[in-house]
């Protein structure tokens, strides 16, 4: 297996508060890699700097082997980095078929057929939003919204697809729908880089984990090791998995 | 009371006229505001710019009495010089007062301060454009110049005719051109914003900017093009306002800078058809206010409107839909 994104010693800070430090962790490709810990511990800022929307102070982020530590964040969707950030982000004043069609924005085929079977890829994952293709976003539910940010990141084709907190917010029914759509889109072969709060959730799905606690990976281990060990049980999991 | 109803189509006519020129000037303020949370206070000097690129182009090609084919010709220069001229200013402003402030993350308050700044700048350098002719030994153009704080003429003359009646009003032929012209520009860029790839960045950055560049949205490149089509839209903007009014001066992009921008808050900032209701809602309402009170009155009478309509609708007649956007 070849390993699609490499984050090495990586150091972020806001203003003069240190976020994250010495991150380093890998994910190969075809895997679901989940980074998991409490709020402020991090996650989010791992994420945006592996997206580009953070600056990096020191480390190295490497993606298919390429050095992108530095690399605009607009430029990263083109090498096959999408990111459906935290909050869902969706352009609230546009329609359904708008924001899908933003996700393919910087695509290089996007004039192609490719499009229109990836359209159709996320319509097959998404019924709801092919029944509501002309909704303006901003009058959907937050369920509907979430699937609309994954959906549009789904449409830039990508090679390593990046969810940060898919559940939040989100009812219990809904956050099995949604963790078992993020299962099915890497079994069609994209790999997924999820960071969540729901850690039941997030450590069955994923092939792999890292927990961050403060800024810093603390473990590391397959999604069942971890699962099963009794420190990450008695933090993380409040024994209801 | 009796001006009012007696001239009523008149008013109305000839208010959409000005307000067409409000509202071309009003979108540079509104799409501004929508990419960057940025009063752009300057922009009335990108008009202002405009105006006097028209004057010169004009004089240069020597333009006098003209109609017909002759006419369409000088309009054709004169537009495109102004617009030229008023997007390499808008270009220029957002390269020398806005972006270094931005690549440092200014707070916003240091931008309006470079925009005040910025306009001043321009317009006193248009006030004092005689100076630089001693220095550079160009006395020999000081005519075409005029005197730098004084009116300059458009030299264009184009005889007013009344091309069909509304009710008891000829329409003219000036009024023709400024209505017709704002119209085709209003609906290019109507469409441009809403169909074409670059339009929908320029929507999506400004609905949501870190979203946006997850798209792969460049966001430097779309305020780029957000400075361009503004200093397209003042420039046309200038080229009618001299139909209308037929002089330009140094500090003529103050007031109609102000109207614009009021204008742009009473539509609801950031919202693209906004800006184009207000501009024509203020041209008129002045107009009748200049009827019913004095033409002193008109300028009292449009900002009273202004306060009224935030009173009820503080987001403007359309909301600021941008803004809203954002949350």
């Amino acid at each position: 297996m070849r390993v699609l994104l490499e984050v090495d010693d990586l150091c972020v800070n806001y203003g003069r508060i240190e976020a994250i430090r010495n991150v380093s962790f890998t994910v190969d490709e075809g895997e679901i890699v989940t980074l998991i810990g409490a709020n402020g511990a991090g996650k989010t800022t791992t994420m945006k700097t592996v997206s580009g929307l953070r600056p990096v102070r020191l480390g190295s982020i490497r993606f298919q082997g390429k050095d992108i530590t530095n690399m605009p964040a607009h430029d990263r969707p083109v090498l096959g980095i999408a990111q459906s950030p935290e909050g869902r982000g969706c352009f609230v004043g546009m329609s359904v078929l708008e924001n899908l069609d933003m996700g393919a924005y910087a695509r290089k085929d996007r004039k192609s057929p490719k499009v229109k079977e990836d359209l159709d890829r996320v319509f097959g994952l998404f019924p709801r939003l092919a029944e509501r293709k002309s909704q303006v976003a901003g009058t959907m539910s937050g369920g509907e919204q979430q699937m609309l940010a994954i959906g549009r990141a789904l449409m830039a084709d990508p090679k390593l697809l990046l969810l940060d907190e898919p559940s939040m917010g989100l009812a219990p029914k809904l956050i099995q729908q949604i963790f078992d759509i993020v299962t099915e889109i890497n079994k069609q072969g994209t790999t997924v880089l999820l960071v969540e709060q729901n850690a039941a959730q997030a450590l069955k799905r994923a092939h792999r984990a890292y927990i961050l606690e403060t800024g810093e990976i603390v473990r590391e281990g397959t999604g069942a090791e971890l699962a099963a060990d009794p420190a990450v049980k008695a933090a993380y999991l409040g024994g209801d998995t | 009371m009796d001006l009012l109803i007696n001239h009523f189509w008149e008013l109305t006519i000839t208010g959409l006229a000005i307000g067409a020129v409000y509202a071309l000037v009003a979108l540079g303020y509104t799409m501004v505001y929508g990419v960057l949370r940025l009063i752009n206070f300057a922009h009335s000097e990108v008009f202002m710019w405009g105006s006097f690129a028209a004057v010169w182009a004009l004089m240069a090609v020597g333009a006098g009495k003209a109609s017909g084919l002759g006419l369409a010709g000088y309009l054709v220069i004169g537009f495109v010089a102004a617009m030229t001229v008023s997007a390499l200013i808008a270009m220029l402003l957002e390269r020398v007062a806005y972006r270094p402030l931005r690549k440092r993350n200014s707070p916003p308050l240091i931008a309006l301060i470079s925009a005040i700044g910025a306009s001043f700048a321009l317009s006193e350098l248009m006030g004092l454009r005689d100076k630089p002719l001693g220095w550079f030994n160009l006395e020999n153009l000081r005519d075409y110049l005029g005197r730098p704080r004084e009116n300059l003429p458009l030299p264009l003359q184009i005889q007013t005719k009344a091309v069909f009646p509304v009710f008891n009003y000829d329409v003219t032929n000036i009024d023709l051109i400024v209505l017709l012209s704002a119209i085709v520009m209003m609906v290019i860029l109507d469409q441009f914003i809403r169909r074409s790839r670059l339009g929908r960045g320029i929507r999506a950055v400004a609905m949501d900017p870190e979203a946006a560049a997850l798209m792969g949205i460049n966001r430097d490149r779309v305020i780029r093009l957000t400075f361009l089509i503004g200093g397209i839209m003042a420039g046309a903007a200038a080229m009618m306002y001299l139909l209308k009014i037929g002089v330009t001066r140094y500090n003529a992009g103050f007031i109609l800078g102000v109207k614009a921008f009021t204008a742009a808050v009473l539509g609801g900032i950031g919202n693209i058809r906004g800006a184009l209701l207000g501009g024509f809602v203020l041209g008129v309402a002045e107009n009748y206010g200049s009827a019913l009170f004095g033409s002193q009155w008109k300028d009292v009478v449009a900002f009273l409107l202004l306060v009224v309509i935030l009173l009820f609708r503080p987001t403007g007649l359309l909301g600021e839909s941008l803004g809203k956007a954002r949350a």
